[in-house]
């Protein structure tokens, strides 16, 4: 909806116009509802609207692998996804319109938590039911939302501060090993380290203590970047922070007791989509509070000028300190959600293939902006599963996309923007009906 | 007691010495200038008493106590304000934010009020909101408080640097050229603007600059560096009648 339409196309443009006046009274909750409600269409009637189609199954990812595999499902493959999409997203946020703005509207008046939760719930819901048929799906969903952690994460240091760093698959490698060892070494009978220390019920809970210390581990590895950061900027501090990258790689293959270049295997299945879900909306929430702090737009004024930011009082090197620790301790949880969904970490997996992929989708999504992470990370994300069976030309498309968008606008999709939840969830009234 | 304080400040750049032996004394409430030719030295006074270089030599005190092997922002915290001859703005941040900004040193909350959105965080915010509204107010760019500092008129962007400078509540406040790039119009503005400052906030002032009519119309005491060295100090009639500072400012009269 951001891209600008060509001028040429008058008659193009006021279709556009009056979807953007039929839909704009739609608060928040009336889409999700709507979101919720196609789902469950989904859940519920997915076989026999994909048998009517002629489609073999449900399509997993939109539709796009079918597709790809056999393009002569596409009309059938639409069709579907505008029967069980399309119109009850439609039709479910049009007439439950009002009813939802006078839900917003209760919302709106009470406690912005409450109103965070009922919105998170719907989220959540819908994502469950859509996550629930097929396994895929639900890696694919994992794996997003851990994307989307990461890419903020580095949002922090490359976009908020304006530091090139190329370290983060290195502090997802510390989170992810230093998480895998505890659950490892307390909760499960493994080769590496032997018969589990503590009972494995008590394992779901405390793995977030094991995401905790992961993310300080990757913290303390951010020092190495971040003290050198008083003295060096730009293109001296990113050799240094990939300099760190290789390091942290190949500390970790030499080491025998983390598995060395073979990797740790059999964590415990404790990233459940609950699990992960949480962790993502609570890094979401941490990170957003504190970039609209005054606190944490003194990493802009540090990007923008640091003398200035001196002179004005604000402590430069305490806000090193903090951006680069903040940032890599968000990247070791990431890492640690991400070592127990694949239940496998081996050193091979971060690094510099992992370390373009994060720092494609913060740049397509927009620098200096959680709204421009978040898309980044699921268009990327996305697109990279959807475009699968294309195969080698996956790595032709997405790097193709990407210079376009640099093109069209050089600092991402949705840059420089603030994210208001408390304006997102807010009721849409009419003018007329405000009155 | 003088509100600022240096004594035989020397400094080297490598083998080239940029500053010697200045002597500076500020009393609360007062107006002293700085001028001299290009490449004096005078900005680098500045940057030395504003700890972004440490002297070689000498010593400085602010209301009693030590500035040496102090960082910027401690030393601006402790009450010294600045603004820069280029104007040093944050290119992605609103009017708004930059006043906020400034206030960084005196937030109650720490880092974890920020991460998860205190109560006092949010009454911080509150309140150094409504300071930096105020400041906009009396600086007359309230008007552009959410737009981006850098896209405003040139005038504006001086004001706001200095509603800035204002926002660290300053004891002692350093004007680098303020009037740098003004029309005659603006400069007159600049100069009521300056009288309000000292006035309404009672700070001591300290300014270079260029142009002899504002240095003259607005300092008790003006300072002439040449190559790094004061040569003349006094009052702007004894300045503007000093040898010495003709011929530095338009050179020997014998001119053969």
């Amino acid at each position: 909806m951001n891209i600008e339409n060509s001028t040429s196309q008058q008659d193009k443009k006021t279709i556009r116009a009056r979807l953007k006046t039929f839909l704009a009274p739609v608060p928040l909750i009336g889409w999700l509802l709507g979101i919720f409600g196609a789902v469950l269409v989904e859940y519920f009637l997915g076989d026999l609207i994909s048998y009517y189609f002629g489609l073999p199954k449900i399509p997993v990812l939109f539709g796009f692998l079918t597709v790809l595999k056999k393009p002569l499902l596409m009309p059938g493959t639409i069709g579907y996804l505008a029967l069980v999409y399309g119109v009850p997203i439609l039709v479910i946020a049009k007439t439950l319109q009002k009813p939802a703005n006078r839900i917003a509207d209760f919302l709106d008046r009470g406690p912005v938590t409450v109103a965070a939760f009922v919105h998170l719930g719907l989220l959540y819901g819908a994502l469950h039911f859509w996550a629930d048929l097929s396994d895929y799906r639900l890696l694919v969903l994992k794996l997003t939302m851990i994307a989307i952690m990461l890419t903020l994460s580095i949002n922090i240091i490359n976009g908020y501060m304006g530091e090139f760093s190329c370290s983060h698959p290195g502090f997802m490698a510390l989170g992810a090993y230093t998480a895998s060892a505890i659950t490892l070494l307390l909760f499960t009978d493994d080769k590496q380290f032997g018969i589990a220390l503590l009972p494995a019920a008590l394992g779901p809970y405390l793995f977030p203590l094991a995401l905790i210390a992961g993310g300080i581990a990757a913290a303390l590895g951010a020092l190495v970047i971040a003290i050198p950061s008083f003295r060096t900027r730009g293109d001296y501090l990113a050799i240094i922070s990939l300099a760190f990258l290789f390091i942290v790689k190949s500390v970790i293959e030499n080491l025998e007791f983390v598995g060395g270049p073979r990797g740790m295997s059999s964590q415990p299945h404790y990233s459940t989509l609950p699990v992960v879900f949480i962790v993502m909306v609570l890094c979401i929430w941490i990170i957003n509070n504190f970039v609209r702090s005054t606190m944490g737009k003194a990493l802009n004024a540090v990007r923008d000028n640091e003398l200035a930011a001196e002179a004005m009082t604000v402590n430069t090197r305490k806000t090193k300190i903090i951006t680069f620790m903040f940032g890599a301790f968000w990247a070791g949880v990431a890492g640690g959600l991400f070592a127990h969904v694949l239940r496998y970490v081996n050193p091979g997996s971060f690094g510099i293939q992992r370390l373009a992929e994060i720092l494609a989708m913060v740049y397509f999504g927009g620098l200096n902006s959680v709204t421009g992470s978040i898309v980044g990370a699921v268009s990327i994300n996305v697109l990279g599963e959807a475009l699968r069976p294309l195969e080698i030309y996956k790595w032709i498309i997405i790097p193709l996309l990407l210079i376009v968008v640099m093109l069209v606008r050089p600092t991402g999709l949705i840059s420089f923007t603030e994210f208001k939840p408390k304006e997102l969830m807010k009721p849409r009234h009419n003018r007329e009906e405000g009155a | 007691m003088a509100l600022l304080r240096v004594d035989n400040m020397t400094h080297y750049f490598g083998g080239l010495r940029a500053v010697h032996k200045y002597n500076l004394i500020l009393e609360p409430g007062h107006i002293v200038g700085l001028i001299g030719p290009n490449g004096a030295g005078k900005t680098t006074i500045f940057n030395l008493i504003s700890g972004i270089h440490t002297p070689t030599e000498g010593n400085i005190e602010l209301g009693g106590s030590n500035l040496i092997g102090h960082h910027p922002h401690e030393i601006a915290a402790m009450g010294l304000g600045r603004t820069f001859q280029n104007l040093l703005l944050w290119r992605h941040m609103t009017v708004l934010d930059h006043v906020k900004m400034a206030c960084y040193s005196q937030l109650e909350y720490g880092i974890w009020g920020a991460f998860f959105g205190s109560r006092h965080c949010h009454k911080e915010e509150k309140r150094i909101t409504a300071k930096a509204m105020h400041l906009l107010e009396t600086f007359d760019v309230a008007r552009f408080s959410t737009q981006l500092a850098v896209s405003l008129p040139y005038g504006a962007q001086r004001r706001v640097e200095m509603a800035r400078a204002m926002a660290t509540n300053p004891k002692v406040l350093f004007l680098d050229e303020p009037t740098a790039g003004m029309t005659p119009d603006e400069l007159n503005r600049m100069i009521a603007i300056i009288r309000k400052i000292h006035e309404e906030f009672n700070v001591a002032i300290f300014l270079i600059e260029h142009r002899l009519k504002f240095v003259m119309e607005l300092c008790e005491r003006i300072q002439t560096l040449v190559f790094g060295e004061v040569i003349a100090e006094g009052t702007p009639g004894e300045i503007k009648n000093n040898p010495q500072v003709i011929e530095a400012y338009l050179g020997k009269e014998d001119i053969h």
